[in-house]
């Protein structure tokens, strides 16, 4: 009814005069999203330089890392992985650089993954200049925990050591490291996705790791100024992220978020089923909005009922307008 | 002996020497010497001492906020050591777009960065820069509120104003100069002493408000130092022109004008008190933060008519001075309420401020010095029962009457 009334030029005519707040020059920037009454955005739509930084967020979102495998005698699958603590400054804005530390020089480190009853081998060589350890969520005998004092303790720098379990259970976790001040050695950066497979697999989908994340880039321990999934601020705000309408997309979704108790995850005009840890094969939930405290994850499913872009943001939305926010492209 | 005489000697001629050179040369000499030094200091000293230990120090003052509609602009000003490079803005945690006049800003550089942000009228607003570094630097707009816009309608609002606050309450003061003519010489010198407790209270008064100006303000220019600068200077000022009249009268021998000169120098001090007081009005004007209304006018003409009786009170003993040479005296004590409701509503700057209301200060203290051989009685003495109880009395005026305005 609108729009045979008012011609739909006209008001978006509007709407773009109302956005730059008068200003003409400095408004929404063509082509991005954001600017005034249209949202959030960084200073002239800019981007951060994902060379530089020596990894994509569009990259992480389906890199997955299936170690080195190989069968052992019985028929055991052992798969090998090799993780290296490293000291990076990383561009979390565009223009803002902060000093990282990672794993494998990247933030959030590798996605590994293994399927229940799989014998994990994951070897930890610190390069960084600091001690560090990697703590896995996940069943684990406690030397293989990767916490000061008991088994390997804390590697020092130039040290290696090697974490073996077996995969289980089956689910959604993560790892990070377990070195004092916890607080800061996790909010540097040193975290990942640590995914085990059921058995018998799940359904055929298209799958992404989303790790819900923050930079206090001020380092005052109170809150962060960056929101993320997987680094990058409004990074698929810029560049969405491609679905096909109609297709099983399953995200891992994981909290590394620190300083703040919670997140959230919302996705606008579709729902979603949910598995909070995905340690059932049941969803718990059919919804469009989750919230995660510190170190809590879910897999959510479901199949895009449109095609066009549709948004996901932290429903927590100062989060959202610090950069935690993105579309997906629906084709 | 012998060397001793023979060293002296030649110390004589050396200094002889000396002095057949002209004296600007002895005294470009040790200039050269000195701008050498320094030159050799700033280029190569610095890195004697290697690199400054620890992260830059960044930091940024915002001395000016402009607020539009749909638009926050912030003059920031670098008071630290280091450049600052804003990267990104967030206003109450969302990242907003923004224009800035450079990329990164040097030490006592300044720059406008200008705010794409759909404010709403009355709320707080933090506004957070993020550097380079990742560095944040808050600033915090207690409520949000339009800069009135400086045209002709904004002007003419802060000349009425100034008007009723400055120029209308001194020249209703003023009007008491008849009175004062009549009464007997010891009431005179009570009036005086009442003069003198009012001017002592506006001084104590602006003292305390510069040093909270100046606190707030961003220090890079003195901040606080400010106030006892502005103060020195009036003081100075004051005193040497004063000297320079006293001069002149004695050679015109004019009957009366030490008098005149006296209600002069009281007009130029009360004048610079009433800039501060216009300075605070405008600015709180500009910030939404003055209520305009018959009170606000009522409060200021109440207070400031009691300065246009310390105007007059040392014409009282005297021939009556010309109507345009009265004229004069209130505007010179009243007008600056306008000019300074001008600077405070549209330039306004803490250490302007501080600056304006140290020379209020020193006018003040320099008039009151001024004063006291007016109120000494036949034996000489500035304290006794009368002038005590008068100046009491004008400080009692100020407090009371103060109580009804606050800016």
């Amino acid at each position: 009814m609108l729009h045979e009334t008012v011609p739909h030029q006209s008001i978006h005519q509007q709407l773009a005069a109302a956005s730059s707040g008068g200003a003409g020059a400095h408004g929404a920037t063509a082509g991005s999203h954001g600017g005034g009454n249209s949202g959030p955005t960084f200073k002239d739509g800019d981007v951060v330089d994902h060379a530089a930084n020596g990894f994509n967020p569009t990259e992480i979102l389906r890199d997955f890392d299936y170690g080195k495998a190989r069968r052992l005698p019985g028929g055991r699958m052992l798969r090998e992985y090799e993780l290296i603590a490293e000291d990076k400054e990383i561009e979390v804005a565009p223009g803002v650089m902060y000093p990282a530390w990672t794993y494998n020089g990247r933030v959030p480190g590798p996605t590994l993954r293994a399927t229940e009853g799989d014998l994990m081998r994951v070897r930890f060589i610190n390069g960084s200049e600091h001690p560090h350890t990697i703590h896995f969520h996940g069943f684990h005998p406690p030397e293989m925990d990767g916490i000061p004092e008991v088994g390997g303790g804390i590697i020092e720098p130039g040290k290696s050591f090697t974490y073996e379990f077996e995969a289980e259970p089956v689910g959604l976790h993560l790892y990070h490291c377990h070195t004092g001040p916890l607080a800061e050695h996790i909010a540097r950066g040193l975290y990942g996705t640590f995914i085990c497979d059921p058995k018998p697999g799940r359904p055929e989908a298209d799958e992404m790791v989303m790790v819900m994340n923050g930079f206090n880039t001020n380092f005052d321990f109170e809150g962060n100024q960056v929101y993320a999934i997987n680094t990058v601020a409004f990074h698929h705000v810029n560049e969405p992220i491609e679905v096909k309408r109609g297709e099983l997309v399953r995200i891992y979704l994981v909290n590394a978020l620190e300083f703040d108790p919670i997140n959230s995850f919302h996705i606008h005009g579709n729902f979603f089923d949910y598995y909070p840890t995905g340690t059932k094969l049941e969803p718990r939930d059919f919804t469009d909005t989750v919230m995660l405290a510190q170190a809590e994850r879910g897999i959510c499913e479901l199949r895009f009922k449109f095609p066009g872009e549709v948004m996901f943001h932290a429903h927590k939305t100062e989060f959202a307008e610090l950069g935690w926010m993105g579309f997906f492209e629906v084709a | 002996m012998e060397a001793e005489s023979v060293s002296r000697r030649q110390s004589a001629s050396g200094s002889g020497a000396l002095a057949r050179l002209p004296v600007w040369a002895l005294g470009l000499v040790p200039l050269v010497l000195i701008a050498a030094a320094l030159i050799a200091l700033l280029t190569v000293g610095g890195d004697t001492l290697g690199e400054r230990v620890g992260p830059p120090v960044e930091e940024l003052a915002v001395e000016q906020t402009v607020l539009r509609p749909g638009e926050i602009e912030l003059t920031v000003r670098n008071v630290g050591p280091d450049p600052v490079d804003v990267e990104q803005v967030f206003v109450n945690d969302t990242y907003v777009e923004f224009s800035e006049g450079t990329e990164e800003v040097g030490r006592l550089g300044d720059q406008a960065l200008t705010l794409d942000y759909p404010w709403q009228e009355g709320s707080p607003l933090l506004v957070t820069m993020l550097t380079a570094t990742g560095a944040t630097i808050e600033h915090e707009i207690d409520v949000a509120v339009a800069t009135p816009e400086a045209d002709g309608g904004f002007y003419g609002l802060m000349a009425l104003l100034g008007t009723y606050v400055g120029v209308i309450p001194v020249a209703l003061g003023m009007l008491f100069l008849p009175f004062l003519g009549r009464v007997r010489e010891q009431w005179v010198r009570v009036f005086m002493a009442a003069t003198i407790g009012l001017l002592g209270f506006l001084a104590v008064d602006a003292y305390l408000e510069g040093t909270e100006i100046g606190t707030e303000s961003t220090g890079a220019f003195g901040g606080v130092a400010l106030l006892f600068i502005g103060a020195a200077l009036a003081y100075l000022g004051l005193v040497a022109l004063d000297r320079y009249l006293r001069a002149r009268r004695e050679r015109a021998e004019t009957a009366g004008a030490g008098a005149f000169q006296l209600s002069l120098l009281v007009a130029i001090g009360i004048g610079l008190h009433n800039l501060g007081e216009g300075l605070a009005i405008g600015s709180a004007y500009a910030i939404g933060e003055l209520a305009l209304g018959a009170f606000l006018v009522f409060g200021f003409a109440l207070h400031n008519t009691t300065e246009g009786l310390a105007i007059v009170a040392p014409l009282a003993a005297h021939r009556r001075p010309s109507l345009l040479r009265l004229a004069a005296l209130g505007l010179i004590a009243g007008a600056p309420a306008i000019l300074g409701a001008f600077i405070g509503a549209s330039v306004y700057n803490p250490e302007i401020a501080t600056f304006l209301i140290g020379l209020g200060i020193g006018a003040i203290v320099q008039v009151i010095v001024q004063l006291v051989p007016a109120i000494r009685d036949r034996a000489g003495r500035a304290l006794y029962p009368a002038s005590v109880g008068g100046i009491i009395a004008g400080v009692a005026i100020l407090y009371v009457t103060g109580l009804l305005i606050s800016v």
